[in-house]
Order: structure tokens, then C-alpha cells, then sequence
């Protein structure tokens, strides 16, 4: 319990320093919501277990280790050159991408002259600092990731500076993936990725949001995405979550769809020690859809846990889940789905599976579906599903000549084909394919 | 090529097959007909390696080798091949994923150079043509969505791939329609030559109109009860099965159950 609150110190002594240093630049309505939220998270602390929400995710390892928030300051001595990373990059956003290291933005690694030039896409405090989109910031930032009921969303929005604000004006259709790579390197390191993302009225756009570790540390990424959908505008989102194995990954996605709106979201889930994601869509008007789907695919002693709210208020909105898990070694599991259909939102169409595989004795999930249906006139449907490889599948290929390890592979990949399959960015597709392969140890092409 | 010797078999302690001896030389084809529970699935499970099988008596020597110590992989690698009467569908594979794949691993079993994704596209262009198969099913999962027909068509289309000595064709022609069926036995008719065997489990004579066999065993209670050439199956094709029931009494076989399944 000291060491909590001593850790939770000293993200208050960083806290302060921020808002030290920022405070001459700092525009007023900035400071004070980074203050709400520091005040929020000193309320909150670290969710413990007896939480409903994090029954089954333990984060005192998060909550004990001295990480250290990073500033603008420690960050800028740090020197990777554009060459380790270009490891990294997805070729069709080689010219549509933000690169950020620790958190900060590296325009030297950065570039977006495959962007329509009415599209936006910079750090958000520059962002906040310019007057053509402050107050689109102002009126969007904060408003739907709520930071006063989780400690998570008060921890990042107590350290909002850097970030990416992306902005697709009405009626425009940007046919680059706008790719976000969020990179971290370094020992006890955190960083607190933040995006807004803006998309208006009929605006068609794909976003790729990627988390990776380049050096393996033990570091914590604690990130915060919100979305704005405009009337008709359509967003492809993709989450690509390969922290190195020792890291902590604590993100939140909120997506607030407006009339007709489309959201169609694939997170998929490969690193980190511990890691969670909620994911939030509000679909509080008529006639939009959503899609959120994920795949996580874990080893050793991973933990992750999805915890998805899709929540039903007006009429005529439809909504797809479609979340498939992986376990080997002594992983473990959480999926916990919400969906709610409030009284209001006749003609609901929503459909949610989670299928888990199971590759080990030792591996665990913790599934919990759940609907709450308020309307009487709604088609929704649910369920989860958790086991092993089916034998008789395993038979079949064992008797064209395939090896019973192989085989097992092949069943494996096949099943998270089914989410990875929809990916429409070829070498994203093909990345994780190779790391679903890696992972399995196994061979297959064509 | 294959000498089955008084082979006893089950599943679940529940014994099916009560002794079958059968010999099969490289250019035959054999058809094994029988009435509904009478074993001829399990034969097939049995000889491919189904696990749930179990051997419980007998002996069956492949190319002189002990079949049964053979896991399953091993058997296909060794030319051993069984059409499924109900294929499996595999989701998430393409059909020319596994294939390409099936067709390495006995490649390299065979100690051959494996075949990289192009070149293998024009082998299985021109083997889809003996079962008349359209590009589309290639990039299809495995057997997903696949009728009755073009699941059975997919199965000889593997074997048209992966060329085996032995085929065995477990009740390959039921569901099929009149057109599906002549396609099927076509496919099987031009794989078979003087070097490779086929075993047809059937129950309806049908097929062998297609598929002449020169032997025709009749199972019933897990023993052949008749054998002949495929005038045989004319014959059964009048009378039913029902009178070989009392051609084939049952003998008690001490300590086993001999319920059916």
C-alpha cells in the first residue's frame, strides 16, 4: 500500500512539473482539465480487483513499479534514428504517418504528403495552440473518455500534451491509412498516447493505431483514443497492440457515432506482460453501425482483458462483435461485453460472439457476454464459446499427410484468419499473419 | 499392396469389425458394400487411423509394412487415402493453402524438391479439370460453405493432388445428384491405373455402374459374408440385404459386446 501511494506520488511530482513548465504555454482550459483529472485519479487511485470492472486483472504490478512519465525534455535526448524504425512502418503509410516515441512526436520520422491537404493530422498541443482547431479540440477532448469514474482515463488525462489530433473535414476521402506508431523504448518508462480524432459529416477515412516496443522494456503505455463521428462519415479502425513482452498496456477507445455514421474497428492483441483495452462505441443516434472485432493471441504468463460497452440509444442502429482468442502456456483471458439496448432504441440489430481456443491445460478465460435489453422490439443474439482444437479437424488433415503439429498450426491460424482476414491494409494483414505464424512456430505460405 | 488379416475393431469397447481378412493387388478396385451398422465405415476409419479406433485383433501389412503402428499423417505420406463421407470443413484455410501444403509434406517425404506457390497454382489448374472445378474454390476455406457436391468433388480433387497408391472412398457418392456423381466417379476413373488400388465403401450399387470394380465383398454384422465379382452387387441390388442376414449368423465372440452402432 506505501508503495502505491509513494508510485502515485510521484506521478503527482511529474504532474506538477508539467503543469509547471507548460505554464506560461498552456492555455487555461487545458490546465484546469488536467487538474480535474489529477484531482480525479488522486480519488481513484489504482482500481484494485474488488472492482467489478477489474475483477479479473490485477494492476498492482502497474501500480507498484516506479515507472516514470516522460516529458517533452527527457524525450527529445533520446536519439533512435529513422533506420531501426523503419522496421516498423506499413508501407501503404509510409507518407500518411505520425511517429511517436515515448509518446512524443517525431516529425523528423513523420510525413504526410499522401494526405488530401484539407486533412489534419498533427501533435494535438499544436493543435491546441493553433486557433483554426483549438476549439475543436476544446469541444471534443475529454467529452466522451470519462475521466472521472476511471483511473486510467484521469492518469492520461492529467498528462494530455502530446498527441495526435486528426481531422477529416466534411465530405473528404482520404484513401491512406493515417497510421499512428507509437513506439517505446527504454527501463521504467511511461508515456500517455493520446488522439482525438475528428472525422465530419460523410468523410470516408482508415485509421491504424500501432504500439510497439523497440527495445523490449519494461515500460507502461497508458493510452486514451477518442472519436467523433459525423453525420454519414465512415471509419476503418484498426489497433495493433505488440508491446514487447515485459510491457504494461492500459488503453481506452471511445467512439461517439453520429446519425448514419459507419465505425469499424479490428483490435488485435499480441503484447504485453499485462494488458487491457476497453473499448466504448455510443451509437446515441439513428441509423449507424458498428463493427468491433479483436483478436488476442497470448503466451507464457500474458494477461489482456477486453472490456467493450456498445451501447444502443436511439432506433435502427446495428451492431457486430466478433472477438477471437488464442491461449497457450499459462495465459489468461478476460472478455467481458456489454451491450445495451436502453428503451429508446427500437429495431436494434446487434450480434456478439467471443470464441477462445485453448492451446494449453494451463492457459484461462474469463468470458462474460452480456446484453441489456430495454426495447421490446430489438434482434440481438449473443454468446461465447471456449475450447480446444476440434479432433476431428485435426483428423482430416492428418490424413492428407499433414503433421499432427503442423496440423494443429493450421487449425490455429485458421482460426484467427477469420478476424485477421478482415484486415483490408495488405501488409498489416501479412505482419500479423507472419507473427500469428512466429508465435506458432510454424511454416505456411501462399 | 494391402493384406487385411482377421481384423477386429471398435470404438468405445464396442467392437464393430469381427475379423475381416481382405487382399488387395495394385490395379484393382474393390468395392465394399453392406447394410447400414454392418462396419464398413469403421473399416475405412480403421485403415486411415482414426483415433477413436481401436484395434483390438488382426494385423494389416501396406506395401509390407504394419499399417497399424502408422500414425495417420505417416499413412497419407505413404500413399494412403481416404475420401471422407462427410468432408470437414476447415475455416480460415484456403483450399489451395492445404493443399499446396499436403502435396509438400509428401514431397519432402519422398525426398523430392518442394513446390513454391506458383508453380504448384498450374499442378492444381490442371488437376481441378478432372473433377471440373473452378478457379474460385481454390481461395475458398477448406470445404466451408461447400455444397454436398463440391465437398465430394474437393475430396477427389486431393487425391487427384496428392496421387496415392491406395484410395479409399468412404460412401463418396451419397448426396450426390445424377451429374455430381458422374463427374466424381470420372475423376476417380482417371486416377486409377495399374500402379494404384481403390476400395469403394458403398452401400448403393450406383456408383459401381460408374466404378467397375472386379471384386465386391458384402459386410454385415462386421464380417464379410459374400464375396464375388461386381455381378454381386446386381444381385444385391434385387434382393436387399435383408437375406444375408441369414446367409451370415451371428457367432458370439467371448467377452465383447457386439452391440451397433
Amino acid at each position: 500500500m506505501l508503495t502505491e501511494l509513494k508510485q502515485e506520488n510521484s506521478y503527482q511530482e511529474a504532474f506538477r512539473a508539467l503543469q509547471e513548465n507548460e505554464s506560461e504555454s498552456c492555455v487555461s482550459w487545458l490546465a484546469r482539465l488536467r487538474e480535474n483529472a489529477m484531482d480525479s485519479f488522486q480519488e481513484l487511485g489504482f482500481p484494485s480487483t474488488r472492482n467489478e470492472e477489474w475483477k479479473y486483472t490485477n494492476v498492482a504490478p502497474i501500480a507498484k513499479a516506479a515507472f516514470h512519465p516522460q516529458t517533452r525534455a527527457a524525450t527529445a535526448a533520446n536519439e533512435s534514428g529513422a533506420n531501426e524504425l523503419a522496421g516498423f512502418s506499413v508501407a501503404e503509410a509510409e507518407n500518411s504517418q505520425l511517429v511517436f516515441l515515448n509518446g512524443v512526436l517525431r516529425d523528423d520520422l513523420s510525413s504526410l504528403t499522401a494526405l488530401p491537404q484539407e486533412v489534419v493530422a498533427i501533435d494535438l498541443s499544436r493543435a491546441i495552440a493553433d486557433e483554426r482547431y483549438s476549439e475543436i479540440v476544446r469541444r471534443h477532448l475529454a467529452r466522451e473518455a470519462d475521466y472521472v469514474a476511471h483511473s486510467f482515463v484521469a492518469l492520461n488525462t492529467a498528462f494530455v500534451s502530446g498527441g495526435a489530433f486528426v481531422f477529416i473535414p466534411k465530405g473528404v476521402v482520404v484513401k491512406a491509412p493515417i497510421h499512428l506508431l507509437f513506439l517505446s523504448e527504454g527501463h521504467r518508462t511511461t508515456s500517455f498516447p493520446r488522439v482525438l480524432v475528428v472525422a465530419e459529416a460523410n468523410s470516408t477515412a482508415t485509421l491504424v493505431e500501432s504500439y510497439l516496443g523497440t527495445d523490449g522494456g519494461e515500460y507502461f503505455t497508458n493510452a486514451v483514443v477518442e472519436i467523433v463521428l459525423g453525420e454519414g462519415a465512415r471509419l476503418e479502425h484498426y489497433k495493433v497492440q505488440r508491446e514487447s513482452v515485459d510491457a504494461f498496456h492500459i488503453a481506452t477507445t471511445v467512439a461517439d457515432l453520429a446519425p448514419n455514421s459507419s465505425y469499424d474497428s479490428t483490435a488485435v492483441t499480441f503484447g504485453a506482460q499485462l494488458s487491457r483495452h476497453d473499448i466504448n462505441v455510443t451509437m446515441g443516434h439513428e441509423g449507424a453501425e458498428c463493427w468491433v472485432d479483436g483478436l488476442y493471441l497470448v503466451t507464457s504468463a500474458q494477461h489482456t482483458d477486453t472490456h467493450s460497452v456498445i451501447d444502443h440509444r436511439k432506433p435502427h442502429c446495428t451492431s457486430r462483435q466478433l472477438y477471437k482468442g488464442i491461449l497457450d502456456g499459462k495465459s489468461r483471458a478476460v472478455f467481458n461485453g456489454k451491450i445495451f439496448v436502453r428503451h429508446d432504441a427500437q429495431k436494434t440489430d446487434a450480434m456478439q460472439t467471443n470464441k477462445n481456443l485453448l492451446l494449453s491445460n494451463e492457459a484461462r478465460v474469463d468470458t462474460k457476454p452480456q446484453l441489456e435489453i430495454l426495447a421490446d422490439d430489438v434482434k440481438c443474439a449473443h454468446g461465447a464459446a471456449v475450447g480446444q482444437i476440434d479432433q476431428e479437424e485435426l483428423f482430416y488433415l492428418e490424413t492428407r499427410g499433414i503433421h499432427f503439429d503442423l496440423a494443429r498450426n493450421l487449425l490455429t491460424y485458421g482460426f484467427a484468419e477469420e478476424v485477421i482476414g478482415k484486415i483490408k491494409i495488405e501488409s498489416i494483414r501479412q505482419q500479423l499473419d507472419e507473427a500469428v505464424l512466429n508465435r506458432l512456430n510454424a511454416r505456411l505460405e501462399a | 499392396m494391402l493384406e487385411i488379416k482377421n481384423l477386429h475393431a471398435g470404438i468405445d469397447g464396442n467392437e464393430i469389425l469381427k475379423g475381416i481378412s481382405l487382399t488387395v493387388r495394385k490395379g484393382e478396385i474393390h468395392a465394399i458394400m453392406g447394410p447400414n451398422g454392418s462396419g464398413k465405415s469403421t473399416l475405412a476409419k480403421v485403415l486411415s487411423g482414426h483415433p477413436a479406433y481401436e484395434v483390438t485383433k488382426g494385423e494389416v501389412f501396406y506395401e509390407g509394412e504394419n499399417l497399424l503402428e502408422m500414425p495417420p499423417d505417416e499413412r497419407a505420406r505413404e500413399g494412403v487415402f481416404m475420401a471422407f463421407q462427410y468432408p470437414i470443413e476447415v475455416p480460415g484455410v484456403s483450399n489451395a493453402q492445404f493443399l499446396r501444403l499436403a502435396y509438400n509434406e509428401k514431397r519432402k517425404h519422398l525426398g523430392e524438391e518442394e513446390l513454391d506457390p506458383l508453380e504448384f497454382k498450374d499442378l492444381l489448374r490442371e488437376r481441378a479439370k478432372i473433377v471440373e472445378m473452378d478457379a474460385s474454390f481454390m481461395t475458398r476455406s477448406v470445404n466451408e460453405g461447400f455444397s454436398g457436391g463440391e465437398k465430394k468433388r474437393n475430396e477427389i480433387l486431393q487425391m487427384a493432388v496428392l496421387e496415392p497408391r491406395l484410395a479409399i472412398l468412404d460412401e463418396t457418392d451419397s448426396g450426390l445428384d445424377i451429374d455430381a456423381l458422374r463427374i466424381v466417379a470420372g475423376g476417380v476413373n482417371q486416377l486409377h491405373n495399374s500402379e494404384n488400388a481403390v476400395i469403394l465403401v458403398t452401400h448403393y450399387q450406383r456408383l459401381l455402374d460408374y466404378i467397375v470394380p472386379q471384386f465386391v465383398h458384402v459386410l454385415a454384422n462386421g464380417r464379410i459374408a459374400k464375396e464375388g465379382g461386381k455381378e454381386l452387387a446386381l444381385e444385391l441390388e434385387q434382393k436387399g440385404y435383408d437375406w444375408l442376414k441369414t446367409a451370415a449368423p451371428e457367432t458370439s465372440v467371448v467377452g465383447v459386446q457386439t452391440n451397433q452402432r
